[in-house]
C-alpha cells in the first residue's frame, strides 16, 4: 500500500510541476513567440523572424508548422504567439472575409481594431495559382485558367485550405464557370505526388513554390484576375510595441527586402537541397542585410533528444493524470451501476472521436501547445483504464467478494485489501493499452504546436523527406515498445505473487 | 443463540425460503440438509447478512440482525463459504490473519493464535507461506476453517465445507472437524446434502425441501418417524453405493 501511495504522490507532484511550470525559464530576457504555418515558406519566414528577435537581444521561441491560418490567427489574437508571417490576400479574403477590406490601409485599420499590427510588404507576392504538369498542359493546350472549361473530365486535387477559403475553389469555379466535378481536398504536400502519378491533373500552388521548377509545372494565367495579391507581411501583436519596441524595429528591417526570386531560391534550398530553414534564414540575413546571426544548427542527436523530451512530457503528464482519474472512475462504475452507465458511456464516446478531431476541438478551448495536446491525450487515455478497472471489479467471482464481506471488513477495506489487488493485472493491462495509444496519438500533438516526434514526421511530410519521417516514426514506435515492456516488468511489483502463479498441474 | 423467525426470501420467480422458523441452540451443531437448491446456503447468507430477508427477522442472541449492526456481528461469526472463497492473491497466512491485521492485533498475538489453529486443524505450518493455488483441496478447506476461527467467533457457519473433496480426505476431515467442534464447544451451523455426514455431525438435523422445513430431529427421528414419504426417499437415496447399484439393475 505504501508503494501505491508513494507512486500516486509522485504522479501528482509531476503533474502539478509540469503543467504549471512548463520548461520554466528564469531570466531577464523577454520570451517572444513566433508562429509559422505548415509549409516551408512560412517556416523560413518564421526562422528569419526568430533570428531577428534574437539579434534584438530577446529570447525567441519558434512554434513551427502550427497548422493553417485559423490556428495561427487565433493564437495571435489570444497572445499565445506574438508574431507570425502572413499574406495580405489571406488576411482580406480569409481572416477578414466578408468585411470587404481590400487595400493595405483598410487591412491595417481592421487589424488595429483587433490589437494586431502589420509590417509593410516584405517584397514578394506569393499568390495562389493553378498548376498543371507542363507536358499535360501542353498536350491539352491549356494556358489560362479559362482554358480549363474545355476539359470537364480533368481531376483536381486542392489543399484543404484552398477548398474552403474566400478566394478558393468554390468561388474560383463560379468566377470562371468551371465544369469539373472530380475535385478532391487533400494535403498540399501529397497533391504533388498525385500530380506525378497522374491521379490528378491540376492543383493549387503558391507562385513562389520551389516545386514549380522541380516538377516542371505550368502556372495557368489568371486571365479573369481572380486571385488577389498575396504580399507577404509579418503580423504582430500591438502590445509588442510597448513590451519590446526594439523587436518591432528589427522586424521592419526586412520590409521590401525579399524579392520573389529570393524567396523561390530559399524555398528551393529547403525543399530540394534539404538545407535547414535555420541556416537558410541566417544566410539570407547575412547576405541581404549584412546581419550576422548565429545559426544554431542542431545535430540529429540533440534534435532527437529534444523531441524525445517533448514527447515524454506530453505522454507522462497526460497518462499519469489519466491513471489517477480513471481508476477511481472505474471503481465508481463498478460500485454504482447507474453512474457507471453514464461514466462508461461518456468515456466511450470520447474514444470514438477521431484523435485528430479531438486535438483540433481543444484549440478554441485551450489554445495551442502543450496543455491542449495533453488534455486531448488525457481524454483519449481514459477508456482502456476505466473499462479494465470496471470489468476487473465486476468479474471478481462472487464467493471471493462474499468471503471478504462475511469476514466483517467494511467496504473501503474490502476494496483496498481484496478487490483492488485482485484486479491489479487487469488495471495494469488497461494502463498498458492507454500508454501505447497515447504515445502513438501524441505524434499528432505537433499539429497544434506541442512538439514531440510528430514534429519530425510533419517536417518530413512537408519536405517529402522519408528519412525525416522515419526519424520521428521509428522512435515513437520504439518508445511504445519500451513503455509496454516496462509495464510488463512492473507486473512484478503491482500484481501480487499469488495471482501470477499457475495452478499446480 | 440464533433465532430465525418467519423468514421468507424470494429471488425473482424463485421462492428460495418460505416462512422459516428455526432456533440454533448454543454450543451444539445444527445441520441443514436437503437437495440442491432447497435454500440451505440462503439461510446461512441471511444469518451473516449477505442477504436481507424479504419478511421475518433473525436474531443473534437478543440483537436483531440489520445492515447497521451486521459488520460487528460478522466478527463474532466465522463463515466458510461453499466454494472455499480463499483470496488467491494472499498466502494462507495472509488469508487467515487478514482480519486480525485489520483490527490491529500485534504480531505476537497473531503468531500465538495461528499456532493454536494450525495445531487444531493439523495444518503443516510450512504451508502458511503458500498461496491457495499451491495447496491441496483439503489444505485449502483447513485454511478456510482457520480463517473463520481466527477471531475466535461464537458461531461457525459452514457451507458444505467438505463438498469438493475426495472420499478419503473427506472422511479424515470429518473426524478432524468433529473433534474441533467438540474441543471448542462452539455453536455450529453446518450445511450438507449428505445424510451420513449429517448424522455424523449433527445434534439436530433440519431437513429442507423447496424452501420449507420438512422435519427437525436427530438422524434416528428422521429414519424412525419420517414426517412424510419424501424424508424416507431422501434418506434411502443415499444409503450406500452398493444398494443404489442393485436398485438400478432391477
Ligand atoms: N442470488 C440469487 N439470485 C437468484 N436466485 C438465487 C440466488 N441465490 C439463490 N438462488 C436460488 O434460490 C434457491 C436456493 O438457493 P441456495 O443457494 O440456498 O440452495 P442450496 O440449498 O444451497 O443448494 P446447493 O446444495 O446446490 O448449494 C435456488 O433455487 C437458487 O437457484
Ligand atoms: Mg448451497
Amino acid at each position: 500500500m505504501k508503494t501505491y501511495l508513494f507512486v500516486i504522490h509522485m504522479f501528482v507532484c509531476n503533474i502539478i510541476i509540469a503543467y504549471f511550470f512548463p520548461l520554466a525559464v528564469y531570466s531577464s530576457t523577454l520570451e517572444i513567440k513566433i508562429g509559422s504555418k505548415k509549409f516551408t515558406e512560412s517556416v523560413i519566414l518564421g526562422e528569419i523572424a526568430t533570428h531577428l528577435v534574437k539579434s534584438a537581444g530577446e529570447q525567441p521561441i519558434h512554434l513551427r508548422e502550427l497548422g493553417g491560418t485559423r490556428v495561427l490567427w487565433n493564437a495571435l489574437l489570444k497572445g499565445e504567439i506574438d508574431i507570425y508571417p502572413e499574406y495580405t490576400g489571406t488576411i482580406s479574403e480569409e481572416i477578414l472575409a466578408g468585411e470587404g477590406v481590400r487595400s493595405d490601409e483598410e487591412i491595417r485599420q481592421a487589424l488595429m481594431k483587433r490589437g494586431i499590427k502589420m509590417t509593410n510588404a516584405l517584397g514578394f507576392n506569393n499568390t495562389y495559382a493553378i498548376g498543371m504538369k507542363g507536358e499535360v498542359a501542353e498536350k491539352l493546350k491549356i494556358q489560362k485558367i479559362s482554358d480549363l472549361r474545355l476539359h470537364p473530365d480533368l481531376k483536381f486535387g486542392f489543399g484543404n485550405e484552398f477548398m474552403d477559403r474566400g478566394d478558393g475553389w468554390p468561388i474560383l469555379r463560379r468566377h470562371y464557370n468551371l465544369p469539373q466535378q472530380n475535385v478532391r481536398g487533400l494535403d498540399h504536400d501529397l497533391a504533388y505526388r498525385g500530380l506525378e502519378k497522374g491521379t490528378i491533373q491540376a492543383i493549387d500552388i503558391y507562385s513562389t513554390d520551389a516545386k514549380i521548377r522541380y516538377y516542371n509545372l505550368r502556372l495557368l494565367e489568371d486571365d479573369l484576375n481572380h486571385f488577389p495579391a498575396y504580399n507577404a507581411v509579418i503580423l504582430y501583436r500591438s502590445d509588442l510595441e510597448e513590451r519590446a519596441p526594439h523587436v518591432v524595429t528589427v522586424l521592419k528591417k526586412i520590409e521590401s527586402k525579399i524579392p520573389e526570386s529570393e524567396m523561390v531560391k530559399m524555398n528551393s534550398r529547403a525543399n530540394m537541397e534539404m538545407v535547414p530553414e535555420n541556416r537558410i534564414a541566417a544566410d539570407f540575413l547575412s547576405e541581404g542585410l549584412s546581419l550576422e546571426t548565429e545559426s544554431y544548427e542542431e545535430t540529429a542527436i540533440s534534435r532527437l533528444l529534444r523531441h524525445t523530451r517533448e514527447h515524454l512530457y506530453l505522454v507522462a503528464i497526460s497518462l499519469s493524470a489519466a491513471i489517477l482519474i480513471s481508476i477511481p472512475l472505474g471503481i465508481v462504475s463498478a460500485k454504482r451501476p447507474k453512474s457507471g452507465q453514464i461514466i462508461l458511456g461518456i468515456v466511450g464516446v470520447i474514444q470514438t472521436i477521431p484523435s485528430l478531431a479531438l486535438l483540433v476541438f481543444m484549440i478554441p478551448l485551450l489554445g495551442i501547445g502543450g496543455p491542449p495536446a495533453i488534455t486531448a491525450l488525457f481524454l483519449y487515455s481514459l477508456l482502456p483504464i476505466v473499462r479494465n478497472t470496471y470489468t476487473g471489479l465486476h468479474d471478481i467471482r462472487p464467493h471471493i467478494r462474499e468471503s471478504a464481506e462475511a469476514l466483517g471488513l467494511p467496504p473501503g477495506a474490502r476494496l483496498r485489501l481484496v478487490e483492488l489487488p485482485m484486479v491489479s493485472r487487469s488495471i495494469l493491462a488497461g494502463i498498458k493499452t492507454s500508454a501505447v495509444i497515447n504515445i502513438g496519438t501524441a505524434t499528432l500533438g505537433a499539429l497544434i504546436g506541442a512538439g514531440g516526434y510528430g514534429q519530425l514526421i510533419l517536417t518530413g511530410i512537408r519536405l517529402d523527406n522519408i528519412s525525416l519521417i522515419l526519424q520521428g516514426a521509428v522512435p515513437a514506435a520504439a518508445l511504445a515498445l519500451i513503455v509496454q515492456g516496462s509495464f510488463e516488468a512492473l507486473e512484478r511489483f503491482f500484481v501480487p505473487k499469488g495471482l501470477r502463479l499457475k495452478p499446480a498441474a | 443463540m440464533i433465532r430465525i423467525q418467519d423468514v421468507s426470501k424470494i429471488f425473482g420467480q424463485t421462492r428460495a425460503l418460505q416462512s422459516i422458523d428455526l432456533t440454533i441452540p448454543a454450543g451444539l451443531t445444527t445441520v441443514l440438509i436437503g437437495q440442491s437448491g432447497c435454500g440451505k446456503s440462503t439461510i446461512l447468507r441471511l444469518i451473516i447478512g449477505l442477504l436481507q430477508a424479504d419478511s421475518g427477522s433473525i436474531y443473534f442472541e437478543e440483537t436483531k440482525i440489520t445492515p447497521e449492526v451486521v459488520i460487528s456481528l460478522r466478527r463474532r461469526m466465522g463463515y466458510v463459504i461453499q466454494e472455499g472463497g480463499l483470496f488467491p492473491h494472499l498466502t494462507a497466512y495472509g488469508n487467515i490473519a487478514m482480519m486480525a491485521h485489520y483490527l490491529g492485533w500485534n504480531n505476537e498475538r497473531i503468531r500465538k493464535r495461528l499456532n493454536e489453529l494450525t495445531e487444531l486443524t493439523s495444518f503443516p505450518s510450512d504451508g502458511l507461506d503458500r498461496f491457495p493455488v499451491q495447496l491441496s483441496g483439503g489444505q485449502q478447506q483447513r485454511v478456510s476453517l482457520m480463517r473463520a476461527l481466527m477471531l475466535d467467533p461464537d458461531v461457525l457457519l459452514l457451507d458444505e465445507p467438505l463438498g469438493a473433496l475426495d472420499p478419503m480426505i473427506r472422511a479424515d476431515l470429518q473426524v478432524d472437524l468433529k473433534r474441533i467442534f467438540q474441543a471448542l464447544g462452539k455453536t455450529v451451523v453446518l450445511v450438507t446434502h449428505d445424510i451420513a455426514e449429517a448424522g455424523f455431525f449433527g445434534n439436530v438435523i433440519t431437513l429442507l425441501r423447496d424452501g420449507k422445513i420438512l422435519q427437525k430431529g436427530t438422524l434416528e427421528d428422521l429414519v424412525q418417524s419420517p414426517a412424510d414419504s419424501f424424508v424416507t426417499r431422501f434418506i434411502n437415496a443415499q444409503r450406500s453405493p452398493l444398494e443404489v447399484m442393485r436398485k438400478d439393475f432391477k
